[in-house]
């Protein structure tokens, strides 16, 4: 399953960047805007370089061999391997998924939770307004307002970006990495309270607990061992199913908080029209959203025995 | 047979007409008082379609107008919501800004649910191997982030109004091509569709008659939920500079440029467009939520 869907999107992204209205070496020599007629000598060989008059599947084949090169080609742009610029820049898309995700799960478990063992209080109804807007506002829209709130508090605008490196001073990089994060993860937080707090709901009125109660274990015992365990396994599928939202959510966020990540990279490709940069970056998103989805699975089947033993 | 339903036919008809007023009527409010926030989300909705048809009569300036005496003005009783760089009206902007989401929204989603709903009844109710074939595809369209397939598209085709339309409906395709799937093979286990085969009725005509209508609840229930996602997503592309293009007030470009440069001098820039942008967008999510569970409660999670 893994390996066909992969394949089938690396030939959908490469017919999608050929099926460009206009011709690419044509529009890379006028690219500058001067709007000049190139000759026709110079498309040819700027075709040539390209390696763009070659028949396409020849094309395809070339391409998945650099890949296999660990080149993926070379950008239009800068000239250089697209996998050299894409190896400065994953760490960091990486590091603020990651991050994200776990602000999302450490904020929205336990609200969560707490949500359905207080449920119709006005607790309750506090955690739900505010995980209903979360899932109607916009990320960058929420950056916008964590910034104009920073702010507002530092009397200016705190340095943005990321200077550091998480391995080099990790305290630094997650220091200047809790915005974005906080921003992005509002959505995913939302999302899954309100998940786990259904589930809490259902998992407390099961049998299993009523037992642990009228065994006299304590409040404690009963929430975190008995139902919440039963209730956060759904909540990694959901975690799983976001992923790709959340992938697209960090193009945006790189763009707010000016970090040079994948997707920051990959809008300003578009822009520069730079088409081998655009098809390597988009065929490894696709490529972290299965591998997640794959991980995910094999985690659930390992964290719950009834799929295990099935 | 029709001869056989004619008396009944005829006893009904002078009565229903005399009470469809007062049915639909009492329909509706029974409806807003059972689900307060879908209809909440409802007066939201018809307040942006309003304002989108009304917008050359509502708006107190030209959007595009500037007024180079007043960059940046505050919110005032000449520019209500403020002024821009170019000192352009702020709640005009997001006035007709209202127009481009509307238009986005609504085109984008009557073609990509059109495509996913047929792809998906075809591939639930033919099974075999077009549903594989199809699956394959969706589940490859599926593993792209929403928004990166959206900007590939638009990579692809040039950034024009009409291709972040289609970029926005094809990556509808698969979600809703999933979902009606689902129905169509319910659907398709129904005793009334095995009756329509043992009469000898063709399959596209059991489709048609038959699988088409059961499915309409999901289908209009995904509509919904996805109208709010497609209005999103506009924004996003046009906030990443490749959606709608710049002199034009869509929210999402508003919030980009200017909103977010000088957010500490000017933060009406940065909250109103959003604010608009979440309000349409939390309309389409409550009235879609209430929808699910009136006319789909199978969807309910």
């Amino acid at each position: 399953m893994f390996l066909p869907v992969l394949f089938g999107v690396s030939v959908l992204i490469f017919v999608l960047m050929r099926v460009i209205p206009g011709d690419v070496a044509r529009l890379l020599l006028s690219g500058g805007g001067e709007g000049g007629v190139a000759s026709e000598q110079a498309v040819a060989k700027v075709r040539q370089e390209l390696g763009l008059d070659k028949p396409l599947h020849v094309q395809y084949v070339n391409w998945i061999v650099s890949i296999a090169r660990l080149e993926g080609g070379h950008s239009y742009f800068s000239g250089r391997p697209v996998f050299q610029e894409i190896a400065q820049r994953l760490p960091l898309t990486v590091e603020l998924a990651a991050f994200t995700i776990v602000v999302a799960v450490l904020i929205a478990v336990p609200l969560g939770a707490l949500a359905a063992v207080r449920q119709d209080t006005w607790l309750d109804y506090v955690l739900r307004v505010v995980s209903i807007g979360g899932l109607a506002m916009p990320t960058f829209w929420t950056a916008t307002l964590i910034i104009l709130g920073l702010a507002v508090i530092f009397g200016a605008l705190p340095p943005l970006g990321v200077t550091s490196n998480l391995f080099d001073d990790p305290l630094r990089t997650l220091q200047q990495l809790v915005w974005p994060a906080l921003a992005l993860g509002y959505y995913d937080a939302a999302m899954i309270s309100r998940m786990t707090r259904s589930q809490m709901l259902e998992v407390l009125r099961q049998d299993y607990v009523r037992t642990a109660w009228a065994k006299g274990l304590r409040e404690r015992m009963v929430i975190l061992r008995h139902a919440l365990r039963n209730a956060v396994l759904p909540v990694i599928t959901i975690i799983g199913l976001q992923f790709a939202y959340l992938l697209g959510g960090t193009v945006i966020m790189e763009k707010i908080f000016f970090l040079p990540g994948m997707g920051s990279a990959l809008v300003d490709s578009i822009i520069r029209r730079d088409y081998p940069v655009i098809e390597n970056i988009v065929v490894l998103f696709a490529f972290m959203v299965l591998a997640v989805n794959l991980v995910i699975d094999v985690l659930y089947a390992w964290l719950d025995p009834r799929i295990r033993y099935a | 047979m029709s001869n056989v339903l004619r008396p009944a036919e005829a006893m009904t008809v002078p009565v229903v007409p005399a009470r469809r007023g007062p049915n639909v009527l009492s329909a509706i409010v029974s409806m807003a008082l059972s689900k307060p926030l879908g209809a909440f989300g409802a007066v939201v909705i018809l307040l942006v379609l309003f304002v989108a048809l009304a917008a050359p009569l509502l708006a107190p300036y030209d959007p595009l107008a500037m007024n180079f005496d007043a960059p940046f003005a505050p919110p005032s009783g000449r520019f209500v919501l403020g002024a821009d760089e170019f000192g352009r009206d702020v709640l005009s902007r997001i006035i007709w800004g209202s127009r481009i989401s509307v238009y986005v929204g609504v085109v984008s989603v009557v073609l990509g649910q059109a495509i996913g709903g047929t792809l998906g009844l075809v591939s639930g109710f033919l099974g075999g191997k077009v549903d594989v074939l199809i699956q394959r595809i969706v589940d490859m369209l599926m593993s792209f982030p929403m928004l990166v397939l959206a900007l590939s598209i638009v990579a692809a085709l040039g950034p024009s109004p009409i291709n972040v339309v289609l970029a926005i409906s094809i990556v509808q395709v698969p979600r809703s091509s999933r979902i009606i799937r689902s129905a169509a093979l319910l659907v398709k286990e129904m005793q009334y569709v095995e009756a329509g085969r043992a009469i000898g009725a063709t399959g596209a005509r059991i489709l048609w008659r038959h699988v088409l209508p059961n499915c309409l609840a999901p289908f209009i229930v995904i509509a919904s939920t996805t109208m709010g996602l497609a209005i999103l997503t506009e924004a996003s592309l046009s906030f990443l500079g490749v959606g709608t293009p710049p002199p034009n007030p869509s929210w999402g470009a508003m919030l980009s440029g200017t909103g977010r440069s000088y957010v500490e001098i000017a933060p009406w820039l940065a909250i109103f467009p959003g604010l608009a942008l979440t309000l349409t967008v939390f309309g389409f999510n409550l009235l879609g939520d209430a929808l699910r569970d009136v006319l789909d409660p199978r969807l309910r999670k």
